[in-house]
């Protein structure tokens, strides 16, 4: 890879505290997403995608906490002095969209102000440009008569358009990296081609980076160009080339998640549903990590070594 | 016309179920206007100075001169009730005012960052709530001193508590909304998400409260002055005016007392009206 990773987590481990208890949520991940390209965070729900991101963005639930690990944006850390260098990125350098557009709009605030809250809080716009400023990108992000709608509020909009306004709201500040955390799941699937047409269109002509959490993996087949599947809080396999993963799976449970989805070509058969769910956060095996081993450059899968097969052993005998 | 569709009266019909459903409202509203208007127009509405004496003319019934009688210093009745009211009517409005912006900016900050502030001011609060209202607020216009400074701060020390409390619940619930969150990540400051996206979701609440609390504030004024330790006279107020008129009840002399204190109850029950009418036109369909 010759271009420069805008986000790199490192070792990142994150630690829930159920009833007194703690658990381990996110166990020791590592991945990156370089300038430019868009990777995908797939895995169940429960796998540990949309923790990440939220620890990323600083938005862990009290009794959640990362206990060690980096999260670097353009190689400076996040998680430095309680985020004091993430709150100056946060809408610059990197914004979010959320799942649920109809939660993620303030109800009493007109959408117009809405998109631009975050560039009225970082420049020094005056009410009338921010008011053609939102116009502007609303025109961007497929809104139509935007002069009609920018004084709308948000029970005036459909699922879709609310999603095109949350986007329209990420990219105002004109971030390198925008974190998305299954920002079509919500959405039927007419309009979910709709937005990842238009996340596409994003990263073409703002060449921005996309962080793509989903459990949809034909999403991410169509949007990124990098992949990491999770599973029970821990990367599994990833890839800086997608297609290779998808030409040539290499673990197991990526296989069945690709087993699960319908395909065009080839020739018609039942669809394989994954054997059994992933354990419950507080049921995880603590100590079994197979560790993370690269099979060729950029590509990594989580496997136990022949070498590890003794320890293995060990570990399970003693339980 | 489809018929699939069934007919509707359009605007008629919303516009009479509004009036219907908010009879109370429209109703607390004109009478409390009326009031007001009454009050603030009182040099035009009577001749009589509220506080001039004519000892010759005291305790007279209903005449063509004092609409309704005069007092035992021969004060005309009915200026008296409009000037009192002004008195009572400011304080009462001013004394809700400070206590709601207080109780309201610091409830949302309460509820906002949770933490040591929050447990400081709520414990406060639960000392303030601890004594009776009524004993805490005589006690502390009793330390103070008469008059209506004094019983400005001291309702306003006392009540801000409700307001607090009230913002500090609706605001933890907006706060764990997604939107909140979507807000912090556009890098927006704490005081902005609470003045932008806080407070027009939770200042319902607060608002409607406020309209219970001016009847309490204008009970509470009523029954200080009725103590003695209230408006200062000779200002006229209707609390002081219920206690002088009481020794003359056993002469028969009833409209003393119950003239003001009728105009208590008309005033207090337009605002609970308004109260009542708010609390529907504006309750957050969730």
């Amino acid at each position: 890879m010759t271009t420069a990773n805008i986000l790199e987590v490192k070792d990142l481990q994150i630690v829930a505290r159920i009833a007194g208890h703690d658990y381990i949520a996110i166990d020791n991940i590592s991945f990156s997403v370089a300038q430019g390209r868009a990777r995908g965070l797939v895995g169940e729900s429960g796998s540990g995608k949309s923790l990440t991101l939220r620890a990323i963005m600083g938005l862990l639930p009290s009794n959640v906490r990362v206990t060690s690990g980096s999260i670097k944006f353009h190689g400076k850390e996040l998680l430095a002095d309680k985020g004091k260098y993430r709150k100056e990125i946060l809408g610059t350098g990197i914004s979010m969209v959320f799942q649920e557009p109809s939660v993620a709009l303030n109800p009493v605030m007109k959408i117009g102000k809405q998109i631009t809250d975050s560039l009225v809080q970082h420049s020094d716009l005056n009410r009338q440009q921010a008011r053609e400023r939102a116009i502007d990108l609303m025109n961007q992000v497929g809104i139509r008569d935007p002069h009609k709608r920018v004084d709308d509020y948000p029970f005036q909009l459909s699922g879709g358009m609310k999603q095109r306004i949350m986007i329209a709201a990420a990219i105002a500040c004109g971030p390198e990296l925008i974190l998305c955390d299954e920002p079509t799941t919500a959405l039927d699937v007419t309009i979910q081609a709709q937005i990842i047409d238009l996340f596409k269109n994003l990263r073409k002509d703002l060449n921005v980076s996309l962080l793509y959490v989903t459990h949809d993996i034909g999403v991410v087949a169509e949007l990124c160009d990098s992949i990491s599947v999770m599973y029970s809080g821990r990367i599994i396999e990833q890839a800086d080339d997608i297609n290779k993963v998808f030409s040539n799976p290499n673990h197991a449970y990526t296989k069945a998640l690709l087993g699960a989805i319908p395909r065009i070509d080839g020739p018609i058969q039942r669809l394989k549903g994954l054997e059994n769910t992933a354990p419950s956060l507080t049921q995880r095996s603590q100590e079994l990590a197979p560790p993370m081993k690269e099979i060729e450059p950029g590509w990594e899968i989580a496997q136990f070594d022949f070498a590890d097969l003794n320890q293995l052993q060990r570990a399970t005998s003693h339980e | 016309m489809s018929t699939l569709t069934p007919t509707r009266n359009g605007v008629f019909s919303s516009l009479r179920k509004l009036h219907i459903n908010n009879f109370r409202l429209y109703l607390g509203i004109f009478i409390v206007l009326t009031v007001i208007a009454m009050v603030m127009m009182a040099p035009y509405l009577t001749k009589f100075d509220p506080i001039e004496q004519d000892l010759m003319n005291t305790l007279q019934g209903r005449s063509a001169k004092h609409f309704l009688g005069t007092d035992n210093l021969g004060r005309d009745i009915w200026s008296r009730l409009l000037y009192g009211g002004r008195a009572d009517l400011f304080l009462a409005s001013a004394a809700v005012l400070a206590p709601f912006i207080i109780g309201t900016i610091l409830g949302a900050i309460c509820g906002y960052f949770s933490g040591w502030v929050d447990t400081l001011v709520m414990r406060i609060a639960d000392v303030v709530v601890a004594f009776p209202f009524y004993v805490l607020v005589i006690s502390l216009v009793f330390i103070l001193g008469n008059g209506v400074s004094s019983i400005f701060i001291a309702i306003s020390l006392v009540s801000w508590v409700a307001y607090a409390r009230i913002v500090r619940g609706e605001t933890m619930i907006v706060r764990s909304k997604e939107f909140i969150e979507a807000a912090q990540t556009g890098g927006i400051s704490n005081r902005k998400i609470i003045t932008r996206h806080i407070f027009p979701n939770v200042i319902t609440q607060a608002v409607v409260y406020a309209m219970s609390d001016i009847i309490l504030n204008i009970g509470v004024i009523v029954t200080l002055s009725y103590f003695g330790l209230g408006i200062i006279p000779p200002t006229p107020d209707w609390g002081r005016m219920i206690s002088e008129g009481q020794q003359f009840l056993a002469g028969g002399y009833y409209s003393l007392t119950i003239l003001p204190a009728i105009a208590v109850i008309i005033t207090s029950l337009g605002l609970s009206f308004i109260g009542d009418g708010l609390a529907q036109l504006l309750r957050v369909k969730r």
